[in-house]
């Protein structure tokens, strides 16, 4: 397996965040989404966020994206601190740095699939000329070469998850984020959808990618990642390394 | 994101909701319209105004009078012109070394007595009380003869006449068009100046005098009533058709040099005679000067008050109708940007809406990667390409209302008789200012939700359905 060059990261780790806190106010009350968690996910690891809902797996994943900023505490992705960033290069973060591939596919429905999966390039400013062959290598890695002149309301979920994981995937990051990738699929899609994201962390060749995904079914973790860090009430309650 | 992405990322978003933002745009449209049609009404007239006081040479003209003979109400009488409020040079007479050392200003064209008295025209049997005036031979191209039928003063010396058409009218035979009066004679009948005989020619001064009374003395010549045929070769239109342009109208022209060697008796006679010291030589009533250029002519007014003279042009009247313009065309503008102002509202409606439903789509964007900044400029973009087809529909409307407008106005004039001139204008500036006023106003329409739709919280935005 070819994984990112540990030298590109700090220390070996693709993400590590150091007492990171997540917390909310809603009305009087304060919520821990996320309290105190440390956590260290090396370059090339498969890890799995396991845990109920509420648990806080989805808005440590939204903190390791930048989409979101920690109350305290210092997150650290390929040694840049996400804390301290300004909101152009958190966006440059997550354009370039991570792809990030939503339960819900998140994809737009009036663009075809070629023109989702371009989007990441268009906001990259990658010149016109390159698009089409990245867009089109991104669509027949996860088999849609064939669908891409379909709107996604054309497609089935499977398809427009695996969709979703191309546009995640064209500009090449270092990073696979996915919140509850076979969330919304039956366990037959959701299984393809799995070995699409074990290729893509392990591809039979070229360069292997880290990836960090949520879900709530331990079965999946256990077969597909490497580590599996549970969660509970915003802090992390166990911890397997399983390869 | 590059600009090219964004405007087509902004014309897709558009077509998305395609009923929604024509209705937006075309609220653009209405407003840019009523206010490029107004403008343009505006601007019609004051070029109207323009061209016809330009076209009667009266921007480049300059009327200079002593300042000894003009009398208080008159043009450059009693009433100084404020640039020369500083002025202290005595006041001159109107004579011909005046009138020499006038024509030797700088940017001066020439420099032309003005003759104008009153007369009756014969035709038998009808007979008619008419103004005449002197016309030099370059007053040939100016508004006053427009729509001249026959021709100019076939030389400088020819006892030819140009007359009105309305004097023609009563001239001629009933049933007869004025026209007809062409190549016919005239005779005109005036008031003629004759020198006194010399005194050696006189009676004994121990007789009393028969030929001169001592009231002719008094003047240095006496008044006999003469008459001299001339040959009618231009006609100009009626005075419902705009021939009359310009101060110096009259119901009939001569070549100006005939109408000096004719000597008849002008204002400027009798004001010299109610002065006490009238002097010797030729004085004269008024001289006009003609300017090289519109721009010339407040230098030479300059010069000549400087001189001792009285000047006036129409300068000084036009100043404050081009005031009177800036501040109509003004209010013409805020009328029709209340149009535009009242759209500018459909425009942060309309994106306020598209945030709400793409709330999930700015999440989507900037989950991929968009700053605030994409964001921003992408609603920008949105704005902006409305304004921009709405400016450009909106001059095409405005034109068009402007040319029915126009339309309108010529067949209410030519049912009213009368010629229809061109109120109507859109110079390159309107159409240019209009698109670009409408691409601001769409722009700064833009900034609110614009700035809103960056500020969106991407967690909170992907999680809303």
């Amino acid at each position: 397996m070819n994984v990112p060059d540990a030298a590109t990261s700090a220390n070996g780790f693709a993400i590590r965040a150091e007492q990171v806190s997540r917390h909310y106010k809603m009305g009087e009350a304060l919520i821990r989404a996320v309290n105190e968690i440390s956590l260290e996910i090396g370059a090339g690891q498969f890890v799995a966020l396991l845990g109920a809902s509420g648990s806080g797996k989805s808005t440590l994943l939204n903190l390791m994206a930048g989409l979101d900023r920690p109350s305290s505490g210092t997150i650290l992705a390929l040694g840049r601190n996400l804390a301290n960033m300004s909101s152009e290069d958190l966006a440059t973060h997550r354009n370039r740095t991570i792809g990030i591939v939503f339960q819900s596919f998140q994809l737009l429905p009036r663009m075809t699939l070629e023109e989702n999966v371009e989007l990441p390039l268009r906001l990259a400013e990658v010149p016109r000329s390159e698009r089409p062959a990245r867009v089109r290598e991104a669509l027949e890695r996860v088999g849609l070469a064939a669908r891409t002149r379909h709107r996604p309301t054309e497609l089935s979920g499977g398809e427009q998850q695996r969709a979703a994981i191309a546009r995640a995937l064209v500009n090449q990051p270092m990073i696979l984020l996915a919140d509850e990738p076979t969330g919304n699929l039956d366990s037959k899609t959701g299984e393809e959808i799995m070995s699409l994201i074990a290729r893509i962390h392990r591809p039979p060749s070229g360069q292997g990618r880290t990836i960090v995904m949520v879900t709530h079914e331990r079965m999946l973790a256990e077969r597909y990642a490497d580590r599996i860090v549970t969660l509970s009430d915003g802090a992390i309650s166990r911890e397997e390394r399983l390869r | 994101m590059k600009l090219g992405d964004l405007t087509e990322l902004a014309a897709r978003n558009l077509r998305e909701a395609v009923l929604r933002n024509s209705l937006t745009t075309l609220g653009i449209s209405v407003g840019v319209a009523s206010l490029v049609a107004l403008l343009s009404l505006g601007v019609g007239l004051q070029q109207l105004v323009d061209r016809s006081v330009a076209r009667a040479g009266l921007f480049d003209t300059v009327s200079v009078r002593s300042r000894q003979s003009a009398p208080f109400g008159q043009p450059g009488g009693g009433r100084r012109n404020p640039r020369d409020a500083a002025d202290s040079a005595p006041p001159r007479p109107l004579d011909d070394a005046a009138r020499k050392e006038i024509a030797a200003l700088p940017n001066v064209v020439e420099v032309n007595p003005e003759i104008r008295f009153t007369a009756e025209a014969r035709r038998e049997p009808i007979s008619q009380l008419v103004m005449v005036s002197g016309m030099a031979p370059s007053s040939q191209s100016s508004g006053t003869l427009d729509g001249l039928s026959g021709h100019f003063f076939s030389s400088p010396d020819a006892e030819e006449a140009i007359i009105q058409g309305d004097l023609a009218k009563r001239l001629v035979d009933a049933g007869q068009a004025p026209n007809s009066l062409l190549g016919q004679e005239i005779t005109l009948r005036f008031a003629q100046r004759q020198a006194l005989p010399p005194p050696s020619e006189q009676a004994p001064t121990d007789a009393p005098n028969q030929a001169v009374g001592p009231d002719e003395e008094a003047m240095g010549f006496s008044i006999v009533p003469s008459e001299k045929k001339f040959l009618v070769v231009g006609v100009t239109p009626t005075s419902e058709s705009g021939g009359q342009v310009g101060f110096n109208n009259s119901g009939m022209y001569l070549p100006l040099a005939v109408a000096e060697k004719l000597e008849v008796v002008q204002q400027a006679d009798l004001r010299n005679m109610a002065r006490s010291s009238s002097g010797e030589g030729t004085r004269y009533a008024a001289l006009n000067i003609r300017a090289s250029s519109p721009t010339a002519v407040a230098q030479i007014e300059s010069s000549v008050t400087h001189m001792g003279f009285a000047a006036f042009s129409l300068i000084d009247v036009t100043r404050n109708l081009r005031t009177f313009f800036a501040i109509f065309d003004l209010f013409l503008g805020i009328f029709g940007s209340l149009a535009l102002a009242v759209a500018s509202l459909g425009i942060i409606n309309t994106l306020v809406m598209a945030i709400l439903e793409r709330r999930r789509e700015i999440g989507v964007l900037k989950a991929l990667g968009a700053a605030d900044r994409d964001v921003r400029q992408l609603f920008f973009a949105e704005a902006g390409v409305m304004g921009l087809a709405g400016g450009l529909f909106g001059v095409l409307l405005g034109w068009g209302i402007g040319r029915a407008i126009q339309f309108a106005t010529m067949i209410y004039l030519k049912r009213q008789g009368m010629n229809p001139p061109n109120i109507w204008s859109v110079p390159w500036w309107l159409v240019l200012g209009a698109i670009v006023f409408a691409v601001v106003i769409s722009l700064a329409s833009g900034i609110y939700p614009a700035s809103r739709a960056a500020r969106l919280d991407p967690v909170e935005a992907l999680r809303y359905e």
